[in-house]
């Protein structure tokens, strides 16, 4: 795919941070890890920097939400050099009660909405945003929608329950 | 409610008046609101709010299994449907291992260009519309009016297609989609260049456009713009040649840059790039005919619908129905992140999925969103009318920006 292979990308980012990352996995050839809040940003800054990495381009940055486990909120980017034609995914992992993030706005101009649409849909607070509103849903929305535990319809309708449908 | 008081309008000492351009202006064509603050004409600062028309995908998508996402995609990017029907479909596909024929791959490489065409056209020719020039807009859009048609004959709608289905398209192409596929690129480059010599040296729409909004690739880089915009600042980025897919790769295209990135490159930009989708469209119908005729989705029946017929004939056909419907088929637990080039740019999807029938999460990295966000900030000391025709140059469609 790109100029530069996972192996390599892994190799880089493994001299810089040795402790700091884990997981590697590469589903579908995307090099993807986790790491914590703490190195996040300096990972980033290290990814978009790096003169040979160049992952100059933030493609998303979103949330996903598991309620089973112990850091339960998961805070992803997704990165692109465009010099080598490299993606990578990036997870940093959350605890219920805590879900603060810091900004990567002041790396990409780019990550404001991103990020806004993130605390709206899952409620993780960017520490640093400049403007950190809900974006999507009305103001005085009282819950982070993306959730798992926010049913999709009123819990109370009984017309779409399994047994009818032989479920 | 709480309520955001924007500008403070109050201060009799403020020489600068508070304008509610939007949600509903004629002239922003979509929801928008923009909150502006003038100084006669000229914009101060600019507040964007979004969210009018959001009818949580994500949320829905949750709940739904695979092939009932792709009515969803429909309407993200309503002006060009068909490409997100594609992507969502080359997701899925990626996720579960299945490889399209080539013959299938050279149909959507036809449906997706020309959904790109239709696109462009309703961009350029507004934006001409928004320049005080209405007659390029209606030789045009009678040609949008040709695409939907041929999408009518292919999948029988016409703005919300639902068009393919997960490993191909749920009928072959008929002869009468090809003649008018074939019609259509024989009529339509004639109209496409009385276009362009109706605008392209046109001293009133250059200096309507030229220099207007003009953004450099460093600032277009870092708010993650995509699509025909970064490329009018020059920076060479399609999905297509990057990361082919529908064997993209195997076809001979060009990817044309701007110089500047304001408002007349992004039209230049749009113009070039539909006759470079004639091109590959032209090049798609050569390579079908060398591919059996019968051929029109990949051989996966754990995933593709049987034809009816066959259900009430077939017991095999019938299990399989049965299964896809119920949902009973397994899936791997895995993530997976498919980008195509959409009309606006890199529409991305971002799917977690852990073994279910619908998926445990579902991402759109949707292009309006993310170029919209410039929108206020690059308006400052801009005038309002120049605001305005820079909207129509962005191409922003609120169903993808509030998904």
């Amino acid at each position: 795919m790109g100029k530069i292979s996972n192996e390599e990308l892994l190799n880089s980012i493994k001299a810089k941070f040795e402790n700091e990352v884990r997981n590697f996995t590469e589903p579908f050839g995307l090099l993807t890890f986790e790491t914590d809040r703490e190195n996040i940003i300096d990972l980033l800054t290290f990814l978009k920097n790096d003169e040979k990495l160049q992952f100059i381009y933030l493609t998303d940055i979103t949330a996903i939400h598991y309620p089973e486990s112990e850091k339960p909120i998961g805070v992803i980017y997704h990165l692109h050099s465009l010099v080598n034609n490299v993606r990578v995914r990036i997870k940093a992992f959350l605890a219920d009660g805590d879900v603060h993030m810091p900004t990567a706005t002041g790396l990409w101009n780019g990550a404001n909405w991103m990020e806004r649409e993130t605390y709206d849909f899952f409620g993780v607070v960017f520490d640093g945003h400049p403007d950190l509103r809900r974006i999507l849903n009305v103001d005085d929305l009282t819950v982070f929608p993306m959730r798992k535990e926010y049913p999709l319809e009123d819990p109370n309708r009984v017309d779409k329950r399994d047994y009818f449908f032989g479920r | 409610m709480k309520t955001h008081l924007v500008f403070d309008d109050n201060d009799p000492q403020s020489e600068l008046s508070t304008l509610n351009l939007g949600p509903t202006h004629p002239a922003t064509h979509g929801v928008f609101q923009n909150v502006l603050q003038l100084d006669g004409e000229r914009i101060v600062s600019g507040v964007s709010t979004i969210g009018y028309i959001h009818r949580a995908f994500e949320k829905i998508a949750e709940h739904r299994p695979f092939y009932q996402i792709t009515p969803l995609t429909d309407r993200l990017n309503y002006c060009s449907s068909p490409i997100n029907n594609m992507g969502w479909h080359m997701t899925v596909e990626k996720l579960l291992g299945i490889t399209t024929p080539k013959r299938v791959d050279h149909m959507r490489i036809i449906i997706m260009e020309l959904a790109r065409i239709a696109d462009h056209i309703v961009c350029n020719g507004v934006l001409g519309v928004d320049t005080g020039a209405f007659t390029g807009f209606l030789y045009m859009m009678k040609y949008r009016e040709h695409i939907y048609e041929i999408y009518e004959e292919i999948c029988g709608s016409r703005l919300t297609t639902n068009i393919g289905r997960i490993g191909g398209f749920e009928r072959n192409f008929n002869t009468i989609a090809f003649d008018k596929i074939r019609k259509f690129l024989n009529d339509f480059p004639s109209v496409l260049k009385e276009f362009e010599a109706l605008f392209n040296r046109n001293r009133i729409f250059i200096d309507r456009t030229k220099d207007v909004a003009a953004v450099t690739p460093e600032q277009a880089l870092s708010y993650s713009w995509s699509g025909p915009i970064l490329r009018a600042t020059g920076v060479d980025y399609d999905v297509r040649v990057m990361e082919p897919y529908s064997s993209y790769d195997e076809f001979d295209f060009e990817v044309p840059v701007g110089v500047n990135g304001d408002v007349y490159n992004r039209f230049l930009v749009r113009n070039e790039e539909m006759w470079q989708s004639l091109r590959l469209i032209e090049q798609a119908l050569g390579k079908i005919e060398k591919e059996s005729s019968e051929i029109f989705h990949a051989d996966v029946p754990e995933f593709y619908l049987p034809p009816k017929e066959e259900v009430y004939n077939n017991m095999e056909a019938l299990i399989y129905h049965f299964k896809i419907v119920m949902g009973e088929i397994n899936t791997p637990n895995t993530e997976v992140y498919h980008a195509v080039e959409g009309a606006n740019g890199e529409l991305g999807f971002y799917l977690v999925n852990d073994g279910g029938r619908s998926p445990y999460r579902l991402h759109f990295r949707r292009p309006s969103f993310i170029n919209y966000q410039m929108y206020a900030p690059m308006s400052r000391g801009m005038l309002l009318s120049d605001a305005i025709i820079n909207m129509s140059s962005l191409n922003i469609i609120a169903g993808e920006l509030d998904a």
